[in-house]
């Protein structure tokens, strides 16, 4: 596909991976890497883990500092007592609705590109999610007693707050995190057992195979299964949506200008979407290079998921523009103060316009088809989205505390090096987990993809491409 | 394991095919032949394989649905009950039983139980998790699970007689037919 001549596109057929995959070369394309013995591990894969852990080690670190010494290890302070950790924590928990979205939504809509990133961006969630879930626990101040906030029989005869949007929060990001377990794991439950019929080693075959439970793709076993897991699609997709839903309303509930503000939920939504679709090409991007599966990842899902992150970062810039809109309409003056502190500030106004150039000048290149196309260019995009999307947090939450109310209680924020520490850490934390993902299991759906490669034959799409494959080397013009 | 064992127990007779198409279609053949308990293994789902083989549609939807609605009463009770009833909380002079600020809570409880219904019963439907299944000592299982098509007619038929399930299921197409002792 490197020479194109003329204005050929990509859309022609419906076709989306590599053309003359099989069943069987799929399953050997993706498990050989991870059934191989531990002195067969790639040097980069080593060197990777070597870093995350280093960082993991830094987290651990941090913790301990944090659980012993206290809150105070932390820049946040009056007025702005929700800083770095819960800016982090939306940043993360964002980062996962890829991964949901991917599996459950696209499913639902039936686009068949989901299947080849539907795995590793499934992983993605559940280790986002693990990284976010821990932020407010370590943001309580105590947090041995976090299970407080779930409500249990207790001998205080107390029960939480159900009026409060951090109570809503417990319930939601514990459900999502559960949910996105269980999808991912019955999802994975075929692959395994392809894994346990393939392995060679004795400890693998015992190992995949307890995971497997069994399995053994009997049509009764299917019939059910694919009811369940269209079941499990269906329940998710809205569960996504109300999972950031209810972060937006931890901030839209309140009174803080710049906070109280209708339109915080779908755009939230809407930047999460963005941020986790900007990871989901950060991690796809050197995935199909080191492990050769450019015929199964290819630009096709590539260019889907840049077009998405261009619409979604598009929904995200009209947010941003509706609360401007909003802080002037209202003729409060308090939220009038907020948006022209926000963007003409002297402490942070730098943040905003960093964001505007992250998340909307840095995606405009994504109207062209070249861009798309483009594993490098879209890297460095999907790098400056990821960064934006943390600037949004920021000015979310760290510009709007500062200066709310009365000029007396204003204040600044300047994050202290275990700020810093915690989230270089949380990175490590993911790092190490989606390593130990990508090494230990498939990282591309195989049963699914064994669904799809008969699709494809069956509607004889392979005569179709080989027409197109000629188009493309010039040997035949429309 | 001493000499005396000849007539091993039988599962029943495997047939092997190479493409979906073809167990499709010797699964509708045996069906008409008037076989009723069989089963195929494939290492996808293909559709229409559960009709050909004379299956009845699950009723996962309807446990699902089931839980749902318990899950959606049960996240409404205990907010509404601790709230209102057992602990209430007087805040800013707000009524107790405020129901839009249970929505969210009720939604969660209403998807947990429902997903959570969805997945465990289709697993404990399937009878897994489940060591040992007699399918697997069929020579050549481990197909199963990358591109082989497997169709079983067991042995507890009543109209199994295993010269006769030999010759229908090699004149189907099969690669090979083999015994699946249990």
């Amino acid at each position: 596909m490197a020479v194109v001549t003329g204005t050929p596109r990509i859309q022609e057929t419906n076709r989306v991976i590599a053309p003359g995959q099989t069943a069987g070369g799929i399953d050997d394309v993706v498990n050989t890497p991870v059934l191989v013995g531990p002195q067969r591990t790639p040097t980069w894969w080593w060197a990777l883990f070597g870093v995350s852990m280093s960082l993991l080690l830094l987290y651990l670190v941090s913790v301990v500092h944090l659980v012993t010494t206290g809150m105070g290890i932390f820049g946040n302070n009056q007025p702005v007592s929700w800083a770095m950790p819960i800016i982090n924590f939306v940043w993360w928990i964002g980062i996962g609705h890829a991964g949901t979205l991917i599996s459950a939504a696209l499913l639902l809509f039936r686009q068949p590109w989901r299947t080849s990133i539907n795995r590793f961006a499934e992983a993605m969630t559940i280790f986002a999610v693990v990284c976010a879930g821990l932020y407010p626990i370590l943001h309580l101040g105590r947090p041995w007693v976090f299970y407080w906030l779930m409500p249990y029989p207790n001998t205080f005869g107390m029960f939480p707050n159900f009026r409060s949007p951090l109570t809503w929060d417990m319930f939601a990001i514990s459900t999502y995190a559960s949910v996105s377990l269980l999808f991912w794991f019955i999802g994975l439950i075929p692959d395994l057992a392809t894994l346990r019929d393939s392995a060679k080693s004795r400890f693998q075959k015992l190992i995949y195979g307890a995971l497997a439970l069994g399995w053994n793709g009997s049509a009764k076993a299917w019939q059910r299964y694919t009811r369940a897991y269209l079941l499990l699609a269906a329940l998710s997709f809205p569960l996504v949506l109300s999972v950031h839903s209810t972060i937006a309303m931890d901030f839209a509930v309140s009174q803080v200008p710049g906070w109280n503000n209708t339109v915080m939920p779908p755009y939230f939504v809407a930047g999460a979407v963005f941020a986790g679709f900007a990871m989901v090409l950060l991690l796809a991007i050197p995935l199909r290079r080191a492990f050769g599966l450019e015929g199964l990842i290819t630009m096709r899902h590539l260019d889907n998921a840049a077009k998405l992150l261009l619409g979604t970062g598009m929904i995200v810039v009209y947010g941003y523009g509706v609360e401007l809109f909003y802080a002037w309409y209202s003729g409060v003056e308090f939220e009038v103060f907020m948006a022209y502190n926000r963007v003409f500030g002297a402490d942070h106004g730098w943040a905003f316009w960093a964001l505007i150039l992250c998340n909307l000048v840095a995606i405009q290149p994504l109207w062209f088809r070249k861009v798309r196309q483009s594993p490098a260019a879209l890297f460095v995009i999907s790098i400056f989205v990821s960064i934006g999307m943390w600037l949004e947090r920021f000015v979310i939450i760290v510009v709007s505390l500062t200066k709310d109310f009365l000029p007396s209680s204003w204040g600044n924020y300047v994050p202290t090096f275990w700020d810093w520490a915690l989230y270089a850490g949380s990175f490590g934390l993911f790092g190490t987990l989606f390593l130990i993902f990508i090494r230990l299991l498939p990282s591309i759906a195989t049963t699914e993809m064994k669904e799809l490669v008969h699709h494809d034959a069956h509607h004889g799409s392979d005569a179709y491409e080989a027409i197109r494959e000629a188009y493309y080397r010039g040997e035949v013009r429309a | 394991m001493t000499a005396a064992v000849h007539v091993q127990p039988l599962h029943g007779l495997m047939a092997e095919y190479d493409t979906p198409e073809q167990v499709l279609s010797a699964a509708e053949a045996a069906r008409k032949a008037g076989y009723v308990r069989m089963d195929a293994y494939t290492p996808h789902p293909v559709e229409g394989l559960d009709d050909a083989l004379g299956m009845k549609p699950t009723n996962l939807g309807f446990l699902v649905l089931g839980a749902g609605l318990f899950g959606a009463a049960a996240g409404y009770f205990l907010q509404w009950y601790s709230a209102a009833v057992f602990y209430p909380l007087n805040i800013g002079g707000r009524p107790l039983h405020d129901w839009p600020t249970y929505v969210v809570i009720t939604f969660e409880v209403t998807v947990l139980l429902a997903a959570f219904t969805a997945g465990l019963v289709m697993l404990a439907r399937n009878g897994l998790p489940r060591p040992y299944h007699p399918v697997f000592n069929a020579p050549g299982f481990e197909r199963a699970t990358r591109d082989g098509y497997f169709l079983c007619i067991e042995a507890d038929d009543p109209r199994f007689d295993e010269a006769a399930v030999r010759t229908f299921l090699g004149g189907t197409g099969a690669g090979r037919v083999v015994e699946v002792p249990r």
